[in-house]
């Protein structure tokens, strides 16, 4: 078993859901309670990933990463270094790659909390920033928890666009769903299958964990 | 995958004429290796042209997915592989070799590389090569990388692509700063314009022989084996950057 790589791939969804909760979570609050009029045009963006074969958003994001793009290009002279191949370049075209499964759960949930409450705490003389902390996030927690919980699982079962951009280097941006490509590839049935079944196992726990508690947060805390 | 589909006018008009004589034309199902694209989309052009009854239906891709994908009863009729390896496995005694594939290291038009020196260049960081453990031009290229007495000091730079294509992709992408692709990709109608080349000497590494086998009997399928390891495949083979059997 490929303990590197599923520790990376581990590693990688992790940071992937934590950025994505820290930049997804006030995207999906401008998307929730905006009324631009073109607000639509930032939400078809955002879904974009989702209808992107994964190998086509890899090949652009490889581009857009590359050293001679103007990304590439600012990221090398803070750095030194290159994005494509390395792991936060992984990170960063993770981040992008998950970002419907972030934001759309988290942005429909707070959409639907009751707007009598937000006015209230507006009267009640709560700023819009307490408000949002204390009123909105609290009552959508579960939308949130449904958005890491999909990123998280998304990310580790990523494959198209690590593919494109990782380059197959061992602790680096060598994931478990590449390895278990690879073991496909050079024809090595068992141990690809050993390794999906690991892969199985633990997404299964882990979502199993997740939704059980969710559960008993559920039940201290009545929703609806 | 790529598929390129010969039914072409003419085949539709010999059908109408061929109305009163029972000669429908014959079907040709091809799973071949990706390297094959270039010099098969007009290798299929002239197959055609000697034998307008037999429609060709070629599909381009990894060997090892074919591979599989037969073994779990894909219905193609005739599959030439990459690796001499996978044809073995299905049919070891059916197998006709008709190439042998030739690596190059290729840098881009705009890089200020030598392709002959590339390799040993320090200002290189990333060097792009087909992953070793599956696809064969990325065995050629570390067998060819060892045998030069190059692999230690470049090992810490290779980045591996999933099959060759994806390996010049990451070249041509600037993502990495030279690597070894196949001949056949470097000589290929869309790239030779881009980069420049240089070929690795064939003594540097152990041959990459692509063979062919037949799936499924047919005359088709033996008129296109004979033809691809005649005169008309062989020139085109070559042009397109393979070595020859028996050469």
């Amino acid at each position: 078993m490929d303990w590197q790589a599923i520790w990376l791939s581990v590693r990688l969804s992790v940071f992937t859901t934590a950025i994505l909760l820290a930049v997804g979570t006030p995207l999906a609050a401008w998307l929730a309670f905006s009324r631009w009029r073109w607000k639509f045009l930032v939400e078809a963006v955002v879904a974009l990933p989702l209808v992107l074969p994964p190998t086509v958003l890899g090949f652009y994001i490889l581009l857009a990463i590359g050293p001679r793009s103007p990304l590439g290009a600012l990221y090398g002279k803070i750095t030194g270094g290159i994005l494509p191949f390395s792991f936060q370049g992984l990170l960063l075209a993770s981040v992008l790659y998950s970002l419907p499964f972030t934001v759309q759960p988290v942005a429909s949930s707070f959409a639907s909390v009751d707007r009598g409450l937000v006015e209230a705490s507006w009267c009640l003389g709560a700023s819009r920033f307490a408000t949002f902390r204390r009123i909105v996030v609290p009552l959508s927690r579960r939308g949130i928890a449904t958005g890491a919980i999909l990123s998280f699982a998304h990310t580790m079962g990523e494959f198209g666009v690590v593919l494109m951009v990782g380059g197959n280097i061992a602790g680096v941006t060598r994931t478990v769903s590449i390895t278990i490509y690879d073991q496909v590839q050079a024809l090595d049935y068992a141990a690809a299958t050993q390794t999906s079944l690991f892969l199985l196992a633990l997404s299964f726990l882990v979502l199993a964990f997740t939704y059980a508690f969710q559960r008993r947060v559920w039940n201290v805390w009545p929703m609806s | 995958m790529i598929v390129a589909r010969f039914a072409a006018v003419a085949g539709m008009v010999a059908l109408y004429s061929a109305c009163g004589h029972p000669s429908a034309p014959r079907k040709l199902s091809i799973a071949a290796a990706a390297d094959l694209q270039f010099a098969l989309a007009d290798g299929a052009r002239q197959f055609h042209q000697q034998h307008p009854q037999t429609e060709l239906a070629i599909d381009y891709g990894s060997s090892g997915n074919f591979y599989a994908q037969i073994r779990n009863g894909a219905p193609f009729d005739l599959f030439l592989s990459a690796d001499v390896q996978y044809a073995r496995n299905l049919a070891p005694d059916a197998v006709f070799i008709y190439a042998a594939g030739r690596i190059a290291v290729w840098v881009p038009v705009s890089s200020k590389l030598d392709p002959a020196t590339a390799l040993r260049d320090p200002s290189v960081r990333r060097i792009a090569i087909a992953n070793p453990q599956h696809a064969p031009y990325g065995r050629a290229a570390e067998a060819a990388l060892r045998s030069m007495g190059l692999y230690e000091s470049v090992e810490k730079k290779l980045v591996l692509g999933e099959n060759i294509s994806q390996t010049l992709q990451f070249i041509q992408s600037g993502a990495a700063d030279t690597g070894i692709v196949a001949l056949s990709l470097a000589l290929a109608p869309t790239v030779r314009a881009q980069g420049r080349y240089w070929e690795v000497p064939v003594s540097a590494y152990p041959k990459i022989e692509q063979g062919g086998v037949i799936l499924k009997d047919s005359l088709a399928a033996r008129e296109f084996r004979e033809w691809l390891l005649g005169p008309s495949g062989r020139s085109l083979l070559k042009q397109f950057g393979f070595s020859l059997p028996g050469e």
